[in-house]
C-alpha cells in the first residue's frame, strides 16, 4: 500500500518534471519573439531588480553586521590576528551568504508574485484569452519573467555583497571590535576574483530556479483562488528546496 | 464551416463527453445548452484548440485544427473571437487598452485609428464612456461587454460566446442578445453561443446542440426543438420555462 503510494508520487513527480521541461523548452523556442515580450521585459526588470533593492539592502547590511559580531565572538582568543574576522566575513558573504540569503528572500518576494500573477491569469482565463487571440502566451508571460530573473539576480547579489561588507565594517567599527583598516586588510588578504565569479554564477542559477519554478506553478495553476494559493505555496517551497540543492551542487562542482 | 467529428474528452478519470459530432455552417448561430458542468465550456475551447481532445478531430474549412503547427494554429485562432465566461479582461491595463490590445499587437494602425476603432467597438456594446476605467471598476455585465468589444475588434469570422447573459439583469441580457443577432447579421459572423437561458436560445440561434449524459444528446434546428421526443431536452426546456414564468409572475 505504502509502496504503491510512493510509486504514484514518483510517477507524479516525473510527469511534473516533464511538463516543467516542456514549458522551458517552449520558453526557449519563443525567446526569439522579442517584439512580443519587449514591453513586459522592461516591466519585469523594474519589478524584479529595482523594486527588490530596498529589501536586498537590508538583507546585506544585517547579514554582514551579524556575521561580523558573531565571528568576532567565536574567534575571541589571542591565537588569531583580528584581521582574520574581515577575511572570514568578506569571503563568506561573497561565496555564500549574499547569494543564498538574497535568493531565499527573493523566492518569497519575486517568486511568489510571479506565481500568483500567472496563476490568477490562468484561473480567470486571461491566459486562454491571450492564446485565443493568437498570442504566444509563454513568450508573452514566461520568457520576460525568467529573463529578468537571470539578469537581475546577479546584480542583486552584487548589491547584497557590497552592502554586506559595508554592514560588517560598520558593525565592527561601531562595536569597537575591529577598526575599519583592519577589517579591510583582512578582507583584501583573502579576496579572490574567482569567488565573485562563483557568486555570480550561483545567483544566475538561483534566479533561473526561482523564476522558472514560479512561472511553471503559476502557468499551470487550476481551481480558483484556492488553486492559486496552492500554486504559490508550492512554488515558494520548491524554489527554496531547489535553491539549497543547487547551492550544494555548485559548491561540489566548482569549488 | 466547422466540422466536429467524434470528439471525446476526459480529465483523468472524469469523462466529460464522448463521441460528439456536429457541423456548424457558415453564417449560422448555434446554441450549446446543457446543465452546469456538462462540458459546454470545454467543448468551446476545443474549437480553436485551447484544449485538445482524447480522440476525434475538428475541421475548419476542411483543415484539421489539432494537426496544425503552433504557427499555423495561431493564424487560425486569429479568425476567432471569444467572449469568456468571466470576461477574461487583462487586469493590469485599462478598459480601453484591453480592447485596443489585439490592434496594437496584430495590426499597424496609427494611434488615431486605434482610438477610433476602440471607441466604435465600445459604443457597439453601449460602453462609450467607460474606456478610461480600470477593469476593477467594471461590474460583471460591463466586463462581459468589454470582453465582447475586444472579441470583435479584429472582425473575426467566428465568434464564440461563453454564457454572454448569465448573471445579467433581463434588460441587459436582452440588449446582449440583440447585439449577438446584430453582429451575426451585419458582420456576417458565424457564432457559437453557450447559454443556460432559453430566452436567448429562442431569440438568437438557428441550431441547438444539447449536451447531456456525457454525449451530444440532441442536435437540430431551433424550430424543431419543441417537437423533439428527447425527454431530457424537454425536461430542460420545461424547467427553463418554469423559471421564466416564475420570474415574470
Ligand atoms: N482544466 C480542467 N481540468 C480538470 N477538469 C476540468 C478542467 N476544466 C473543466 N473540467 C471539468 O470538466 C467538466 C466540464 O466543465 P465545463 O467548464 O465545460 O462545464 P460547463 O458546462 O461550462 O459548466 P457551467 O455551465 O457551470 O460553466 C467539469 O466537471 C469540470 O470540473
Ligand atoms: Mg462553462
Amino acid at each position: 500500500m505504502i509502496s504503491a503510494i510512493r510509486e504514484l508520487r514518483i510517477a507524479g513527480g516525473i510527469r511534473e518534471f516533464g511538463r516543467y521541461g516542456q514549458l522551458l523548452y517552449q520558453a526557449l523556442r519563443s525567446s526569439t519573439e522579442f517584439s512580443t515580450y519587449r514591453k513586459n521585459l522592461f516591466h519585469e526588470f523594474v519589478k524584479v531588480g529595482y523594486e527588490s533593492i530596498p529589501i536586498i539592502f537590508l538583507v546585506g547590511i544585517f547579514t554582514g553586521a551579524v556575521m561580523t559580531l558573531q565571528t568576532a565572538y567565536q574567534l575571541d582568543t589571542d591565537i588569531y590576528p583580528s584581521t582574520i574576522i574581515g577575511s572570514i566575513v568578506v569571503q563568506s558573504l561573497i561565496i555564500e551568504l549574499a547569494a543564498v540569503i538574497s535568493a531565499l528572500v527573493l523566492a518569497g518576494k519575486v517568486g511568489a508574485r510571479m506565481s500568483t500573477e500567472l496563476g490568477t491569469m490562468r484561473v480567470s482565463e486571461q491566459i486562454d484569452a491571450l492564446e485565443a487571440m493568437g498570442f504566444n502566451s509563454v513568450s508573452f508571460l514566461v520568457v520576460p519573467r525568467i529573463a529578468a530573473g537571470i539578469l537581475m539576480f546577479p546584480i542583486l547579489y552584487t548589491t547584497a555583497a557590497v552592502f554586506g561588507i559595508l554592514g560588517g565594517i560598520t558593525a565592527g567599527a561601531v562595536d569597537g571590535i575591529l577598526p575599519v583598516a583592519e577589517f579591510m586588510e583582512g578582507g583584501r588578504a583573502f579576496f579572490f576574483e574567482s569567488d565573485i565569479i562563483f557568486g555570480i554564477i550561483k545567483s544566475f542559477v538561483f534566479g533561473f530556479v526561482i523564476t522558472s519554478i514560479a512561472c511553471y506553478k503559476g502557468y499551470y495553476a487550476f481551481g480558483g483562488a484556492e488553486g492559486v494559493g496552492n500554486a504559490t505555496t508550492r512554488a515558494t517551497v520548491l524554489s527554496c528546496i531547489f535553491v539549497l540543492l543547487a547551492d550544494f551542487i555548485l559548491a561540489a562542482l566548482l569549488l | 464551416m466547422i466540422e466536429i467529428k467524434n470528439l471525446t474528452k476526459s480529465f483523468g478519470d472524469l469523462l466529460v463527453w464522448r463521441d460528439v459530432s456536429l457541423t456548424i455552417q457558415d453564417g449560422e448561430t448555434t446554441a450549446i445548452i446543457g446543465r452546469s458542468g456538462c462540458g459546454k465550456s470545454v467543448l468551446l475551447k476545443h474549437l480553436n484548440a485551447l484544449m485538445y481532445p482524447d480522440e476525434g478531430k475538428i475541421l475548419i474549412d476542411g483543415k484539421s485544427v489539432f494537426d496544425l503547427s503552433y504557427t499555423e494554429l495561431r493564424k487560425v485562432r486569429q479568425r476567432f473571437g471569444i467572449l469568456f465566461q468571466g470576461g477574461a479582461l487583462f487586469d493590469s491595463i485599462s478598459t480601453f487598452e484591453n480592447v485596443a490590445f489585439p490592434l496594437r499587437y496584430f495590426t499597424d494602425q496609427s494611434e488615431e485609428e486605434i482610438s477610433h476603432n476602440v471607441n466604435e467597438a465600445l459604443t457597439m456594446v453601449n460602453l462609450k464612456d467607460s474606456g478610461s476605467k480600470s477593469t476593477a471598476e467594471l461590474s460583471g455585465g460591463m466586463r462581459k461587454r468589454v470582453g465582447l468589444a475586444r472579441a470583435i475588434i479584429l472582425k473575426p469570422d467566428y465568434l464564440l460566446y461563453d454564457e454572454p447573459t448569465s448573471g445579467l439583469d433581463p434588460r441587459t441580457s436582452g440588449e446582449i442578445n440583440e447585439l449577438i443577432v446584430n453582429l451575426a447579421d451585419t458582420m456576417d459572423i458565424t457564432s457559437v453561443v453557450i447559454t443556460h437561458d432559453m430566452h436567448s436560445v429562442l431569440s438568437i440561434s438557428d441550431k441547438v446542440a444539447f449536451l447531456d449524459e456525457q454525449k451530444l444528446s440532441w442536435f437540430g434546428k431551433t424550430d424543431d426543438m419543441k417537437h423533439s421526443d428527447n425527454k431530457n431536452l424537454m425536461d430542460f426546456i420545461t424547467a427553463s420555462e418554469y423559471q421564466i414564468n416564475k420570474q415574470t409572475a
